[in-house]
């Protein structure tokens, strides 16, 4: 039978020690009912049981259904937006198998599962059809609910998220606050104990779901990410928002982009006020932004699998085009970005499940202010990190996959061509590429990374020795760069070479994670010889790039934008 | 509310036949072969979860065989199963149609009947569909094999469609009853992460170490397990003394195509062509 969960995930996922954050997330085995886990051994067993049962999900039940997706798009009528009928049996599958609440605690009906393990199933769902990640994926909202809301929300809410009944939306875009939320302008308004929301929201994703999480100006006056608070607004309690239109998009098509207009609806504010962007909206986009990393990784494996597949099926001048080098070359870089990328979205969600489990320590009163400081800062420099590098590299891959297909890919007839628009939209939303960039600099030049390069060097490598020190060299390469532009001082010129040093940064931390599943693993170690040779020519190349921008452009960086003023 | 048991059968995953999986003589090498949930009996265990979200009702799965079969049980209860027996014992080992359906109807009485016993149409390693029959004759109720459709369920009677091989009739009837169901009824759903976390560490009692037996019995974690004695039945009527049935002969068969014949693709050809299909298989009535 059919499984998503196969044995190279589970390779990849094993390398992960949740041994520490399950214990925490179990209450310390403490709790002796008959639906809490008792042990790592007992978790280890569920964990894996409910990832078979999701990839056997995924790879029978909804990928034989993702062409109609595509093909039909959602509806609108009357201000009625209806899903494609296959993605409504789809969230009814997942639903009725439990998975709508993964990481939600259990007495909502939730699975109280890791962020690394919900991760692997959002990754399994996209790789199946992208744009019913866009809904199952918005289990976010419940999280932020979850994390933030009142007791009497949460009640209200949750449990209807984990039973699939309703689905949800965040809210936050308009059309004149993309990238930048502080513009939100959407009011609040305050009335007899009772908020109000009047105003637009564009390119909301799901916006007709019954839930939306809605950023909003509360405070008159303050401008600025100050003035701005988070509501819960659920379409069922009041009717006051109507959807204006749907998208009619590139890709993802099933699942609905709206407009939403919002005419004095009733709302409710959730946790503080002038927390709104400052607090939620970070911490839900960060959990956003991972699974759009997830949604990127799944795409770039269905492509690369669809490539594997054409190319030993089709065949020209007598024999499959798999064996031609100029075939082979396409797919071996596209298997060296796809898993290395793996290795680094599951190792990001595992450092947001460190940083959940302190900052519920913290909350419980424990003195970890010390490791929650360095958590947050971990994950918060890996999300981005992790978003830069799989969208890139997934659109890479999908446009390889049409590539081997040739003219067949161009074609609807082969599902590349569906995967290569599905991909398109990963490096844009959350956050384009280039603010990923932004939010990851700063970890790279404070020197983030130092410990995992200690790490590195202490590392004790029998088959990967040589390469360890390759890479050592490289990384000491990487660290006299981010000196060079520290020390240049000039802010222009740093905003500009940022992407290359993010871009470094991606590189050797792959790497970093990679060298110790190629020293466990014999069977990878082909491919990560690959991947090093071609990531430290990259570096390489990527060093000498910012050095002369330096010398030929250095603080007159600004004029190379002169031509393009209008 | 309702009493539904489900029959189930633990079977060799006939359907994905690769390589050495049969042997010289044209058996199944059962060890070679996946043990699984037979196919139509999940289709059963379907009919028996919608009827239990329509009205209401307490699924009893039972299955015969040894230890390991306990494996679907448990996949039962992810699915939504109530409750679980493995029915077990050294003596029934052998069993043909006969003996499995003596066996299986006193299981039946002795966890106290039912109101509906659904079985799958039949078992994709002995493809008999007679096991559930059998057990309808022995309890002395009616039986509708062949079922394609739930259609309809209420307290006092259900309707179902039967599939004929040019007929669908749809037949209503009372309780008790007993129905084998096809794989067309419907799609059997996926197991429930919630209730594997409920259930994953059941299991029956010989398969935990003794200290904990009592513990794994108060967390409800132990399948029970039937044996002939707990049943008292008569040992003739068990296992290999109890089945008059005897394999005669096994031939292994290759299926090979023959006679085909060519037609080209001009319109006396396929006039030709249709001649001869009108010739062997059309037969005109008064």
């Amino acid at each position: 039978m059919a499984n998503y969960f196969n044995k190279n995930r589970k390779l990849y996922l094993e390398h992960l020690d949740l041994q520490e954050i399950v214990k925490h997330l179990e209450n310390n085995y403490q709790n002796d009912s008959t639906d809490a886990l008792h042990s790592f051994t007992e978790a280890t067993q569920l964990y894996n049981m409910i990832l078979e049962n999701g990839g056997q999900i995924c790879a029978e039940f909804i990928e034989p259904r993702a062409e109609a997706v595509d093909q039909k798009g959602c509806s609108f009528n009357d201000g009625i937006v209806e899903w494609v009928d296959e993605t409504k049996e789809n969230m009814k599958v997942l639903a009725k198998a439990g998975l709508m609440g993964g990481t939600l605690p259990r007495k909502y009906g939730g699975l109280n599962l890791p962020v690394t393990i919900n991760t692997i199933i959002v990754e399994m769902v996209s790789q199946a059809d992208a744009s019913l990640m866009n809904l199952f994926g918005l289990q976010d909202i419940a999280i932020t609910i979850s994390k933030f809301g009142s007791e009497e929300q949460k009640n209200r809410v949750l449990p209807k998220f984990c039973a699939g009944e309703i689905s949800g939306s965040m809210a936050l875009t308009e059309p004149d606050a993309g990238s930048d939320l502080q513009a939100v302008t959407l009011r609040a308004i305050e009335k007899d104990g009772k908020w109000y929301l009047d105003g637009v929201k564009r390119f909301i994703t799901n916006g007709c779901g019954e839930v939306s999480l809605v950023l909003a100006r509360s405070e008159e006056g303050l401008k600025g990410g100050r003035g701005l608070s988070m509501f819960l607004y659920e379409r069922y309690r009041d009717d006051n928002m109507i959807v204006r239109r749907i998208e009619d998009k590139h890709g993802i098509h099933g699942s609905p982009t709206c407009e939403l207009q919002f005419n004095m609806a009733e709302a409710e504010l959730v946790g503080k006020r002038k927390f709104g962007l400052i607090k939620y909206v970070m911490s839900l986009m960060n959990g956003a932004r991972l699974a759009v990393s997830a949604q990127a990784l799944g795409i770039a494996q269905a492509a690369f699998n669809e490539a594997v597949k054409y190319a030993n099926e089709r065949e020209q001048f007598g024999k499959a085009i798999v064996h031609f080098p100029a075939v082979y070359q396409m797919l071996i870089n596209m298997q060296a970005k796809l898993e290395s990328s793996r290795q680094l979205v599951y190792t990001t969600s595992y450092y947001v499940d460190i940083l959940e489990m302190y900052e519920e320590k913290a909350e419980l009163g424990e003195n970890v202010r010390q490791e929650l400081k360095k958590a947050k800062a971990k994950a918060d420099f890996l999300t981005p990190l992790s978003k830069f590098t799989i969208t890139e590299a997934a659109n890479q891959i999908a446009y390889d996959a049409v590539q081997i297909h040739a003219g067949c890919g161009y074609m609807k007839d082969f599902p590349v061509e569906r995967l290569s628009r599905d991909a398109r939209i990963t490096n844009i939303y959350e956050g384009t590429t280039q603010l990923q960039v932004v939010a990851a600099i700063g970890g790279i030049m404070t020197g983030i990374l130092d410990s995992d390069w200690e790490k590195l060097a202490t590392m004790d490598l029998y088959y990967m020795a040589s390469t360890q020190k390759e890479l050592l060299e490289l990384v000491s390469l990487f660290k006299k760069t981010i000196i060079l532009v520290a020390e240049f001082k000039n802010k222009e010129l740093n905003d500009y070479v940022a992407t290359y040093l993010v871009e470094l940064a991606s590189l050797l931390y792959r790497n970093y994670l990679m060298i110790e599943i190629a020293e466990k693993h014999e069977e990878k170690r082909e491919l990560f010889q690959f991947f090093f040779n071609d990531s430290k020519v990259r570096a390489e190349y990527l060093v000498n790039k910012i050095k002369t921008t330096i010398s030929v452009h250095g603080g007159k960086i600004a004029n190379l934008k002169k031509e393009f003023i209008v | 509310m309702k009493k539904i048991v489900v029959l189930a059968k633990q079977v060799p995953d006939t359907a994905n036949i690769t390589g050495n999986t049969m042997k010289e003589d044209g058996t199944v090498n059962r060890g070679a072969l996946p043990a699984i949930f037979n196919p139509e009996d999940l289709n059963s265990l379907e009919v028996a979860l919608q009827i239990k979200e329509k009205i209401g009702a307490e699924i009893s799965v039972i299955t015969m065989g040894p230890p390991k079969a306990v494996e679907i049980l448990k996949q039962s209860l992810y699915m939504g199963a109530d409750k679980v027996y493995l029915v077990s014992d050294r003596k029934f080992a052998g069993a043909d149609t006969l003996a499995t359906s003596y066996v299986l109807s006193e299981v039946i009485k002795n966890i106290g009947g039912a109101d509906i016993i659904l079985a799958g149409r039949q078992a994709i390693d002995g493809d008999t569909a007679q096991v559930g029959p059998q057990v309808a004759e022995k309890l002395d109720i009616n039986s509708i094999t062949y079922i394609s459709k739930l259609k309809n369920i209420t307290d006092d009677s259900i309707t179902v469609e039967r599939d004929g091989e040019v007929q669908t009739e749809q037949i209503k009837t009372g309780f008790p009853v007993l129905l084998t169901i096809t794989s067309d009824a419907n799609e059997p759903r996926y197991p429930d992460c919630r209730l594997m976390l409920k259930h994953f560490r059941s299991s029956i009692e010989i398969n935990f170490e003794e200290h904990k037996v009592e513990k794994m019995q108060e967390n409800g974690w132990i399948i029970p397990t039937i044996t002939r004695e707990d049943l008292g039945l008569e040992i003739e009527r068990c296992g290999l003394k109890g089945s008059p049935t005897k394999v005669h002969k096994i031939k292994s068969i290759k299926l090979a195509g023959n006679n085909l014949t060519m037609y080209g693709d001009n319109p006396t050809e396929i006039k030709k062509m249709a001649q001869s299909i009108i010739k062997d298989y059309v037969e005109v009535s008064g």
